[in-house]
């Protein structure tokens, strides 16, 4: 079986620009307060924390000082350590501004279960309490078993469970493109 | 990962990932919230057949971190046979849900006899056997290399090319077998250095070179010098003539350590004898590594606990 | 009562009918209503002698009795054993030796010859009454303080003197005691890898030099039992080139098993003297096959469970070998092709009869001795099992492992104690025994 491409590099440009833009508009007033970022891009590893890097330096060409960003691991915090491989953690970065009354964005590249996210909540708890929480992603390839949605999607791309997506990015993979199959 | 019984059972890149997690791990102790939810629901049993506080206490907060529920068990002075005490202790355990048991023993291999025996089906975690292994001590001394030579570069890297001198009772040391296998299989070089009573009488297979003078060795200039402690029951036991004789020939005293390139560590097991293997200046200066070496161990211990307890149903 | 044995294959290659009649071999079938067992393609070996059994009875009953150690025997093919004196109480005097020849006698599947503790209460301090025990009516004429060493040169060399007098024989256990403090293993490069305390080699063979030398210099006769290393093999080699009068015995287990198995801290193989290297092995192999180690002895130690369901360092020394030594005999030496089945016969039957003085066993299947044979299938296989146990040890270090041949009956003076590979009931082999 071979898997078949639905975002090809300039797509994932495209979406990653678009939504800077509507991270924008909805935190209007965006400012730096002290010097401290108002906004705190938090990425999920692995890939979820390139793309909150990728969102900051646009975000930042746009306003710079404005976000700050991070890396969360919630691999301690996962509900169903025992049913899958024993994952290596990743280091957690919180920006030194903390995320104490911050909006909070949470970055991934792929919005499945839900059950990463909510990871990610419990795990945020334990390093502060943030005004808000949101959560960007790349794709958002359905089957919730939770109640999670996010509020900033590169692209919808319904898929059955048997297909596997697989984002690939340039950073650390030998290509850049989405794919299915 | 099922159970850590041997560090020779470690590949590089097993050991590499504990070391990692451990990292992790070690950064959850610097936050406000000293705690993760991942082993949420899990039993860890402290089993001690030998008085150890320090190990067990140790392991208790590491499974506390992470969330555990800990039943400590001393099975120390049963009236009972020893070796009726361990079946049915673990018949026991068993009975009760341990998810993972935490051994200490006063008999080589008793781990692997419990892990092999059916009358258990947690994982086993060797706490120190006899005269044979104690894992997560080299695991924690692995780590603590490391942290010393890379510092915040430490993810992902092994110990290649790092040269580790052990000195001291090797014959009876389960501190000093760990080490060897898992420091060799990280790419360190190690030499042992200790009296001829005090070496196995045939190390013919061991990844190691085997000397009697400290003072080469020292001068030889490793990166590390791991001291042994020397247990009081050998004292009288004709393994040397004399505290007095000993110190002098294979302790590690300020004149030694004054003579270590600068950035060479020190390390020791603990509990130290000082002014026997080690004096107390050796032991309280900027090389020495032995508090570290006490806080490194709830880390790693963090990080095998996480790893025997997840990746497999069990 | 009389049986006739068809087509049997003597140790020599031969082939042959046996007569037996009122428990010895007689020339020609006369009687009428005999049982005839058909031994086409078995192997008849004179009944086979153990010169080391451990019977645990009086003391020890939760591990072994006379009875349930007799019928151990039997099914190993064996008709005589000698019963080691570490019982409670110790067999260091004439009523207790009685007492384990007498229990032996009135179950009568085997002939047990109590050995004689050489110290009072195995404690190496004094004499035993070695006398009174040779002139009791169990006729002790094989001393040992076997699972202790006769460690103290004087005394030793007293033993050595004082049996004498009686016709009989030290069998020592050679091992010095200061060299093998809580040891554990045998001590190599193994030991030091899984942290077991070593049993060196030269704890061995330094006693075994020291007796050999003792027993030249006062004319005295030694047996060594359990001989484990090849340096000890040398040392017996040389003493006998000497004419020094000393024997010396293999275990089953020292002829097939290794150190090797010690490393997953199975206690089912820790023994003493422990399991060596392959060198030993070979070496022992070799020495039976030129006659410097004499006999095969199983030292059959049972346990029970308890005592081997725990840590390495807490568990007892063992092995029960009685079911399995011919079997195991055949696999390390005869398979191997360094022993013949005349050779098995000499070093599981007449040596140790020899050695321990018992008689009966010089002459076998002429007419007129003692009717003492074992039937045994050489083409036979199986995988040993707890099923293959007849003792109540179910210490054995074979279970689950292929070992070759079977032993289809067993000749007790003249009746049947094994038939169709399986024991004859206990009444039955009694009322033949007290008949016969
Ligand atoms: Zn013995």
């Amino acid at each position: 079986m071979t898997a078949r491409s639905v975002l090809q590099q300039a797509d994932i440009a495209r979406a990653l620009t678009r939504i800077s833009h509507e991270i924008l508009e909805s935190n209007r007033g965006l400012s730096s307060v002290d010097g401290e970022a108002d906004l705190v891009l938090l990425g999920i590893p692995t890939r979820g924390v390139l793309l909150a890097r990728r969102l900051g330096a646009i975000l930042d060409g746009i306003q710079p000082g404005a976000v700050a960003v991070g890396a969360l691991d919630v691999t301690m915090y996962r509900d169903d350590l025992s049913k899958n491989p024993t994952r290596a953690s990743s280091p957690t970065e919180i920006p030194p501004g903390g995320i104490d009354g911050k909006t909070v964005i949470l970055v991934d590249d792929v919005l499945y279960s839900g059950r990463t996210i909510r990871a990610a909540l419990d795990a945020l708890n334990d390093f502060g309490r943030p005004r808000a929480v949101r959560l960007a992603v790349l794709i958002d390839r359905g089957h919730r078993e939770l109640p999670i949605r996010a509020d900033f999607v590169g692209k919808n791309l319904p898929s059955s469970a048997e297909e596997r997506i697989n984002v690939r990015l340039s950073e650390i993979d030998d290509s850049e493109e989405v794919t299915i199959g | 990962m099922r159970h850590l019984l041997s560090t020779k059972d470690l590949t590089r890149d097993n050991a590499i990932a504990i070391l990692d997690v451990a990292e992790d791990m070690a950064g959850v102790a610097d936050r406000e919230v000293k705690k993760l939810p991942a082993l949420r629901g899990k039993t860890v049993v402290n089993l001690f057949f030998e008085d150890s506080t320090r190990t067990r206490v140790s392991f208790e907060v590491a499974a506390k971190r992470l969330s555990a529920d800990v039943i400590n068990f001393s099975a120390k002075g049963s009236s009972v046979s020893k070796g009726e005490s361990l079946k049915d202790t673990a018949q026991t355990l068993a009975a009760m849900g341990a998810d993972v048991v935490v051994i200490r023993h006063a008999a080589s291999g008793a781990p692997k006899v419990l892990a092999d025996s059916g009358w258990i089906d947690a994982g086993i975690v060797n706490a120190g056997d006899g005269t044979h292994e104690h894992p997560t001590q080299a695991l924690l001394d692995a780590f603590t290399i490391r942290r010393r030579l890379y510092g915040p570069d430490s993810r992902g890297r092994g110990l290649d090319g790092t040269t580790v001198t052990i000195v001291g009772d090797i014959l009876h040391s389960r501190v000093a077998r760990s080490n060897i296998w898992l420091l060799t299989t990280l790419g360190a070089s190690l030499r042992l250095v200790a009296p001829a009573t005090l070496l196995p009488v045939n190390t013919s297979g061991w990844p190691v070179t085997v000397g009697y003078d400290l003072d080469a060795a020292v001068d030889a200039g490793p990166d590390v010098v791991m001291m042994l402690r020397i247990q009081a029951e050998r004292m009288n036991a004709s393994f040397f003539p004399s505290a007095r004789e000993y110190s002098r020939q294979w302790g590690l005293d300020d004149e030694r350590v004054a003579r270590l390139p600068a950035g060479s560590i020190v390390m020791h097991p603990g509990p130290m004898n000082r002014g026997l293997e080690i004096s107390a200046g050796a032991a309280d200066s900027a090389q020495s590594t032995v508090l570290e070496q006490v806080a490194n161990g709830v880390s790693i211990r963090m990080a095998v606990l996480f790893h025997l307890l997840s990746g497999s149903d069990a | 009562m009389s049986i006739r044995i068809t087509g049997a294959t003597l140790p020599d290659g031969t082939s042959t009918d046996l007569f037996i009649e009122n428990g010895v071999f007689v020339d020609k079938d006369t009687s009428t209503g005999s049982t005839t067992v058909d031994a086409d393609g078995l192997i008849a070996l004179p009944g086979l002698v153990d010169l080391h059994t451990h019977l645990r009875e009086p003391g020890f009953e939760q591990s072994e009795t006379v009875l349930t150690g007799s019928r151990a025997a039997a099914m190993g093919g064996f008709t005589a054993v000698f019963a080691m004196a570490n019982t409670l109480p110790v067999q260091d005097t004439a009523g207790v030796v009685e007492q384990v020849q007498a229990l032996g006698a009135r179950h009568g599947y085997v002939t047990v010859r109590p050995i004689g503790a050489v110290t009072a209460g195995l404690a190496g301090e004094r004499l035993s009454e070695i006398g009174a025990m040779a002139q009791s009516r169990a006729k002790v004429r094989v001393f040992s303080d076997d699972g202790h060493c006769v460690s103290d040169a004087l005394l030793m060399r007293r033993a050595l003197e004082y049996v004498t007098t009686f016709g009989g024989v030290v069998a020592q256990h050679a091992q010095e005691p200061r060299l093998t403090l809580g040891a554990q293993m045998n001590e190599g490069a193994l030991s030091s890898e899984l942290g077991l305390a070593g049993w060196p080699a030269v704890a061995e063979e330094s006693i075994i030099a020291r007796d050999v030398l003792l027993a030249q210099h006062v004319g005295a006769r030694l047996h060594v039992c359990h001989v484990s290393t090849a340096g000890s093999v040398d040392v017996i080699r040389w003493a006998k080139a000497r004419g020094i009068a000393v024997t010396a015995e293999a275990t089953p287990h020292h002829l097939l098993l290794t150190e090797e198995l010690a490393r997953g801290y199975d206690s089912r193989f820790k023994v003493n003297p422990p399991l060596r290297r392959d060198e030993d092995v070979l070496a022992l192999r070799a020495a039976l096959a030129d006659g410097t180690i004499d006999i095969v002895a199983t030292d059959h130690a049972p346990h029970p469970v308890e005592a081997k369901d725990c840590a390495w360092d807490e568990a007892a020394n063992g092995m029960v070998g009685l079911e399995s030594a011919l079997s195991v005999v055949h696999t390390a030496v005869v398979a191997s092709g360094e022993l013949g089945w005349s050779d098995v016969a000499r070093v599981l039957s007449g040596k140790p009869a020899e050695i321990g003085l018992l008689s009966g066993y010089d002459t076998p299947f002429r007419v007129g001795s003692p009717a003492n044979v074992t039937l045994y299938d050489p083409s036979a296989t199986r995988t040993f099992a707890v099923s293959d146990l007849r003792g109540k040890g179910l210490n054995s270090p074979y279970l689950g492992r292929e070992l070759p041949g079977r032993v289809i009956a067993t000749l007790h003076d003249g009746y049947a104690t094994v038939l169709d590979g399986e024991l004859v009931d206990g009444d039955t082999v009694a009322r033949a025994a007290h008949h016969g």
